[in-house]
């Protein structure tokens, strides 16, 4: 639709794009609202191209001062393939936020952060906030192997402790993050568990605290529309109650979420996106 | 002044809508109305009587000289029409499209008893659709105030709103959370109702009466309306957000896959445009399966409605009253059934059930009702009949069973008086909040309504915003920052 007296050039500018790990890019993109308002544990909504999805991406970073936030994407499906494809000087289309609730911050001892894969780099600003809080932060980091380790550095400028995890060994400890939390919350007392990464290490990760009443927060990753709690097609049940991922969360008590539903419900649209990410990557340069 | 006489102008039937055949408008997303020709628009006018207390007026929330129109209509002077109209409506391309006639200009009209009530809104449409096409350029205001109003929301309100204080001579920004404009106009009702370009040319003409928009401002998430009062350097702040919390059943098995709120699937369908080759953002295939949706409102038909056009085989309207109760607008429900929608009275939903192991719907348990004794509003309250539930396939479910107020600006803007159920609490008199040069209307005030009573409550706001700044203007040193949280007011 044609919007008089609104300017789509110039906005949204990515100021800089480089590759993290396999399929995981890194973009600086040009947002000053976004960046002078937005706090820990929030996301935005972005739409890359015309005909294009609206999806959140959690913000990783931002500097008020510079006006830029970054976003770290994964390819999983044609949107995220699409920005995949973008470097600097290149518009994204919409973007608009931030949106949800932010990270409950405050000094609760000692913290431990796991991230798995690409739930790294939304779990990072909660991490540094944590620091910046005055708790020892833990940092358990996990990846298939040593190339999807990301965001190491970053997070020793704000943790005790940094392990990261390999499923193959080929880096840190050899194992899953939930063996590493494991040992971790057995060697010394923790107060507090933030996990942020794909559905099966989020509920393994509450299943290894739930026994210790550690309290243990997730981010949830669930299908949404507008993000402004005008659809409720993100809706998951927490402690038996209907909440709104992108308003009420998308950080939410890890021990009341309902997991398989999330998951069934996250699968809606599987056949549709295999057929979206076939035709994406034909096309493909 | 027509030359018929009384008695002809009576015993004349109404021009009927010419409207595209059902088996051709089901499967596509074109307007289903064709409009009058000013043949037809001419005749239609002639039936009316001139009444010298005119109850159509009366019966129109923004009290449009209807009969003034109509009697331009028959001197075949339509930008005069157009004119009278644009005196007290802002948008009537889409009210002469979606406003409840019947229960409001036509249902009042001395000839509605017989049948035969003239055809108010089809003349409205075709009055402003007239103008559109005919139409010159817009005169910008000569003078201008110097003030600038932040309007929040571009839906009917804002629109409304902004529209006047435009005209007004006020610099006018208008902000949109959503990548588009239009708020529920644009995400919520059907192409096939509402056509696109209707609303294009409703902000176009603002821009071209220098009205800016902002789209991707969630206010309240990145600026406040602090902000917008303060550093955004704002004098007055109108507040239009609607009523965009979707309720649900609140009965087991909602989570199930196949399960959409209405805002949701609308949204997908209309604003995401899920119903063409092109888009990316999907909704469930509805080829061959059988859809039904709770609610009896607009809301519902242009949901069911929505999923015959994507192929439904079976379109159910599961209602807890009897089709006499419906909200929906008369030719909604005409068009509905024309369609192939099936509408089911005296059921209400009591669990939705599991197709299988795989969390699919695949059907829903309703309870039978029969009606008993009327509520406050009048309408026969449904009563369960005890024993009598059954089992009905279902494989998509939408919930069209109404909206609350977005909760998203009041959180946020925590000085802002809401009441409990959400709604922004403002001076009837001059629609403003509990913060100073900070007004609302529409659906966040009344809680879900239609299209006219927001772009009316706009409108009331925007006099009294025009009012507020030459009050400022007056007195230079009136407070322009916000106050304290008034006391008992939530946070």
């Amino acid at each position: 639709m044609a919007v008089p007296g609104c300017d789509a050039q110039g906005v949204n500018a990515i100021l800089e794009a480089r590759d993290l790990a396999p399929n995981v890019r890194y973009f600086r993109v040009e947002a000053p609202k976004v960046a002078a308002k937005r706090k820990p544990g929030q996301f935005v909504i972005v739409r890359v191209a015309e005909h294009g999805e609206r999806i959140p991406l959690t913000i990783a970073d931002a500097d008020p001062a510079g006006g830029w936030i970054a976003l770290i994407v994964q390819s999983v499906g044609k949107t995220t393939m699409t920005m995949n494809r973008l470097e600097a000087g290149d518009h994204l289309l919409d973007l608009a936020g931030p949106l949800g609730t932010p990270s409950h911050i405050e000094r609760f001892g000692t913290v431990v952060v796991v991230g798995g894969g690409v739930g790294t780099a939304i779990a990072y600003p909660t991490a540094a906030a944590f620091d910046e809080a005055g708790n020892r932060v833990l940092s358990i980091i996990g990846g298939r192997s040593r190339p999807y380790i990301i965001l190491e550095e970053e997070l020793q400028a704000v943790s005790a402790e940094v392990y990261p995890c390999t499923d193959d060994g080929s880096y840190g400890f050899h194992g899953l993050v939930t063996d590493k939390l494991a040992e971790v919350i057995t060697a010394e007392p923790v107060d507090r568990v933030l996990a942020i990464g794909p559905i099966p290490m989020m509920e393994a990760v509450a299943a290894v605290t739930a026994p210790n009443d550690i309290p243990t927060i997730v981010s949830l990753n669930s299908i949404m529309v507008d993000g402004t709690g005008m659809c409720g097609g993100c809706r998951v049940r927490v402690g038996g109650e209907r909440r709104f991922t992108c308003v009420d969360g998308p950080e939410f008590d890890a021990h009341q979420v309902d997991f398989a539903q999330l998951r069934t419900r996250n699968s809606a649209y599987e056949a549709w996106e295999h057929y979206r990410r076939l035709e994406c990557a034909e096309a493909s340069p | 002044m027509s030359e018929l006489t009384r008695r002809e102008r009576m015993r004349r039937d109404p021009v009927p809508m010419p409207e595209r055949a059902p088996e051709q408008r089901r499967v596509d997303f074109d307007e289903v109305n064709l409009g009058y020709t000013p043949q037809m628009a001419v005749a239609e006018a002639e039936r009316c009587l001139f009444c010298s207390h005119p109850t159509c007026v009366e019966g129109c929330p923004v009290l449009v000289d209807i009969v003034g129109f109509l009697e331009a209509i028959v001197a075949d002077d339509f930008a005069a029409a157009a004119d009278i109209i644009s005196r007290d409506n802002s948008l009537p391309a889409i009210c002469g499209r979606v406003c409840p006639q019947e229960e409001q200009c036509e249902g009042a009209c001395v000839l509605a008893k017989k049948g035969k009530a003239i055809h108010i809104g089809h003349l409205e449409r075709f009055v402003a659709d007239h103008a559109r096409a005919h139409g010159g350029a817009v005169a910008r205001p000569k003078r201008t105030s110097g003030h600038r109003v932040a309007v929040v929301g571009s839906g009917p309100a804002g629109l409304a709103c902004a529209a006047d204080l435009a005209k007004a001579g006020h610099h006018v920004t208008v902000f949109e959370a959503l990548h588009q404009l239009g708020g529920v106009l644009a995400y919520g009702i059907p192409r096939f109702r509402l056509p696109r370009e209707v609303i294009t040319a409703e902000t176009e003409r603002l821009g071209a009466l220098g009205v800016e928009f902002r789209t991707n401002s969630v206010i309240g998430m990145s600026d406040t309306i602090e902000d917008l009062l303060t550093t955004e350097g704002f004098d007055a702040v109108f507040v239009g957000v609607g009523a965009g919390l979707p309720r649900f059943l609140d009965v087991p098995g909602e989570d199930l896959v196949g399960v959409y709120s209405a805002n949701e699937f609308l949204t997908r369908v209309n604003l995401m445009e899920a119903y063409t080759e092109e888009a990316d953002t999907p909704v469930l295939d509805l080829i061959g399966k059988r859809v039904a949706v709770f609610g009896g409102g607009n809301t519902a038909m242009d949901a069911i409605r929505t999923a015959i056009r994507l192929g439904a085989a079976q379109a159910l309207v599961l209602y807890r009253r009897t089709e006499e109760e419906m909200p929906a607008r008369l030719e909604e429900v005409a068009h509905a059934k024309a369609e192939g929608v099936e509408i089911v009275p005296l059921v209400t939903p009591v669990e939705l059930l599991a197709a299988d192991e795989s969390g699919h719907l695949g059907g829903v348990r309703l309870q039978r009702m029969r009606l008993g004794e009327p509520d406050a509003g009048g309408r026969r309250r449904p009563v369960p009949i005890a024993g009598e539930t059954f089992d009905l396939q279902i494989d998509v479910a939408i919930v069209a069973i109404g909206n609350s107020p977005n909760p998203l600006l009041a959180k946020t803007t925590p000085a802002l008086a809401h009441t409990d159920r959400g709604t922004l609490v403002i001076d009837q008199e001059s629609g403003m909040t509990s913060i100073p040069g900070v007004f609302a209307g529409g659906d966040i005030v009344t809680g879900g309504a239609t299209v006219i009573l927001a772009m009316a409550q706009g409108r009331r706001a925007a006099a009294a915003i025009d009012r507020w700044l030459h009050e400022l203007d007056a007195e230079p040193a009136a407070p322009t920052t916000p106050p304290a949280a008034p006391e008992g007011s939530p946070v």
